[in-house]
């Protein structure tokens, strides 16, 4: 299983940061989405992967950790897609902002010259 | 009245935010129940952290008796809960953090305030997000409190508009963007590792980790390094801090002049709780090389830039760099004259963009591309004083004499100058580097470099303002800038600042130094950890 998330998180972060570097601004923001989810994936992670397993405390098992998965990472999750939504969102009225001020579409605001 | 006290702590991040959140409830329509309360709110802010200092300092009896502060959010002890810290490091960070506030705040209210939606609010955000990033002691509160001021950031250099401004907000975002994801994955990979995210429990861990689980750690820190090293403006990962100081509102840029110093601050604080265990990024030989290499290029751009909003984000660029460099020294004999540096800088740097763009005003668009290329071409200017003979004299109005005299102050003051608090700052870094003395069998870097550094970028800096200068101030196609009261007073308060540092150099100093000595030893972890000890680092 563990060679499944690997792949997952190293296949959407090397196409995020491959589209990060792109010049158009719609690339850029699917690269951010991308390593976002990359990342979320890892810190998830982190709580080592488990089958069976909730973070939920039951009467019958008592206080052993051994029988729940870790909360703190999905903490840590849920609090990264948050502030990912907000600043997805912000990113987003930014670039129709410059496509609008600039009339192009380009990170740099103008069109490359023609060599 | 103890009670009350107690919750000084949480002050500084609870009393912007319920501000905020109350000004964007009024809406736009009732301006002055909004300015009423922005004021209120960062004025109180101020009081707030005098106190702390004061109380950190051990001039104030402090209900927390020690001189270090832990406050328990919610009341759930370290390790598991997180924990605002209060020690003499953070308390000088948030006095200068609400300083800056204020006098950012009122230069805002003559005219910029109006430019476009929620400057008030989202300023008061911003402020929440500084003090938060400087009093946490937990690693994941500290990413939440960078996103915060981020976000607020993000808003406020967008403020106002226009193409330039857009276009440079876009990669100012993209870059921070960037940064948070990693700094999200350094986190992670530290909590995966050692099983906690307490900085002082990590003081406690991290020297203990071997092999496998120290080289993750390490990895984890370079990423963490490379977060705050891009918040901090240091060359290679500074491109963006010029085009976007630059661009922005000058009350914004003001404010900004904090925000390269809580990158700086991370590092220091990782540093020295990390001590001789720190992993690579923090203190030692890469803070100080990347220090150096900033100091280089901020140099080369102070000399190159043709406009002065350009020049102004360089000489921030270089106050980075001097402190990268200071603090990156091994042990902490460079670290009391360091933060005595930060200081002045950093109220030097806000009260020379207010300036700039305040000595703007009036000149013709594009009159500094107009003057250079006369200077290059060699073509004679069409209203060269010296070709008219008629002239006796110009009378110089209040406006331009008080610009012309703040905008020789903020010189003085940024490229350390006597007699002013910059020159103390530079001079007292000098003398420790020179007496410095490297441990036995260390190969640190040598102090040479740093003395020569801080030396040629000063000239750099008086040759590139006093050329920049002269074509603004004694150029004679220009119309007098008209000033508003409460435009030249934070100015005015920001410089008589300074000038008080400076005239004050001697117990500044003794609290800079004393500061330092908390520093090195371990009184940090001791106080939010009392009688905690670890034997092995991996937590499960």
């Amino acid at each position: 299983m563990e060679i499944i998330l690997a792949l997952a998180i190293g296949i959407m972060g090397g196409s995020g940061v491959y589209l990060l570097l792109r010049p158009r601004t719609f690339q850029v923001i699917i690269g951010l989405s991308l390593l976002a989810y990359a990342v979320n994936l890892f810190i998830f992670s982190m709580g080592r992967l488990n089958l069976g397993r909730a973070p939920v405390i039951l009467p019958s098992h008592g206080s052993n950790p051994a029988f729940y998965a870790d909360p703190l990472p999905q903490a840590l999750v849920l609090t990264a897609i948050v502030i990912g939504f907000a600043t997805t969102a912000l990113f987003l009225v930014v670039l129709l902002a410059s496509r609008g001020l600039t009339g192009t579409d380009h990170v740099d605001g103008r069109e490359p010259e023609q060599e | 009245m103890s009670g009350w006290l107690q919750h000084l702590p949480i002050l500084p991040v609870v009393l912007p935010l319920f501000a905020g959140a109350a000004m964007l409830l009024f809406g736009e329509t009732r301006r002055r129940a909004r300015t009423i309360l922005a004021l209120t709110s960062t004025i109180a802010q101020l009081v707030v952290a005098i106190t702390l200092l004061g109380m950190s300092g051990g001039l104030i009896s402090a209900p927390w008796g020690s001189d270090v502060g832990v406050y328990a959010l919610g009341d759930w002890a370290a390790p598991f809960g997180i924990v605002l810290v209060v020690d003499r490091l953070s308390a000088i960070m948030l006095t200068l953090g609400a300083t800056l506030g204020l006098a950012t705040l009122v230069y805002s209210l003559a005219r910029w305030e109006r430019a476009g939606a929620h400057f008030l609010p989202l300023s008061q955000f911003l402020l929440m997000g500084i003090s938060g990033a400087f009093l946490t002691g937990d690693l994941f509160n500290l990413f939440v409190f960078f996103e915060v001021l981020l976000a607020a950031s993000y808003g406020l250099v967008l403020h106002g508009s226009g193409a330039t401004r857009v276009r440079a907000g876009l990669h100012y975002i993209v870059v921070n963007l960037v940064a948070s994801l990693l700094f999200l994955i350094a986190a992670a990979l530290i909590y995966g590792v050692t099983g906690t995210l307490n900085m002082a429990e990590l003081a406690l861990r991290i020297p203990l980790l071997v092999g496998d689980e120290r080289a993750l750690v390490d990895a984890a820190a370079a990423l963490l390094g490379v977060v705050f090293l891009v918040k901090a403006g240091a060359w290679p990962l500074n491109f963006w801090l010029v085009p976007a100081y630059g661009a922005a509102a000058a009350p914004v840029a003001g404010v900004f002049a904090i925000l390269t110093k809580v990158g700086v601050y991370a590092l220091v604080r990782f540093e020295t709780l990390l001590g001789d265990a720190a992993p690579a990024p923090f203190g030692g030989e890469w803070m100080f090389y990347s220090g150096l290499a900033t100091i280089a290029t901020g140099t080369l751009g102070m000399l190159a830039a043709q406009q002065l909003d350009r020049l102004a984000g360089c000489t921030v660029i270089v106050s980075s760099g001097t402190l990268l460099t200071a603090f990156g020294f091994d042990g902490y004999a460079l670290t009391g004259p360091g933060l005595f540096y930060l200081v002045s800088s950093v109220l030097a740097s806000a009260a020379f963009f207010m300036v700039i763009e305040m000595a703007e005003r009036g000149r013709a668009i594009a009159a500094d591309l107009l003057a250079v290329s006369f200077e290059a071409f060699g073509l004679q200017d069409p209203q060269d004083p010296r070709q008219i003979e008629s002239v006796v004299g110009f009378p110089i109005p209040a406006a331009m004499a008080f610009l012309g005299l703040a905008f020789v102050l903020c010189a003085v003051l940024v490229t350390g100058l006597p007699p002013l608090s910059g020159f103390v700052g530079k001079f007292t870094l000098l003398a420790a580097a020179i007496a410095f003395e490297p441990g036995p069998g260390s190969n640190a870097p040598h102090p040479g470099l740093f003395i020569a550094a801080l030396l040629l970028s000063g000239l750099a800096g008086v040759v590139a303002l006093s050329r920049i200068g002269t074509r603004i101030f004694w150029s004679t196609e220009r119309s007098v800038p008209r000033l508003q009261w409460t435009e030249a007073v934070p100015v005015t308060a920001l410089l008589l600042l300074c000038v008080a540092l400076a005239g004050g150099a001697g117990p500044a100093m003794t609290y800079f130094n004393t500061t330092a000595q908390y520093l090195e030893g371990r009184g940090y972890v001791e106080a939010v950890l009392p009688g905690m000890t670890v034997t092995e680092g991996f937590a499960r």
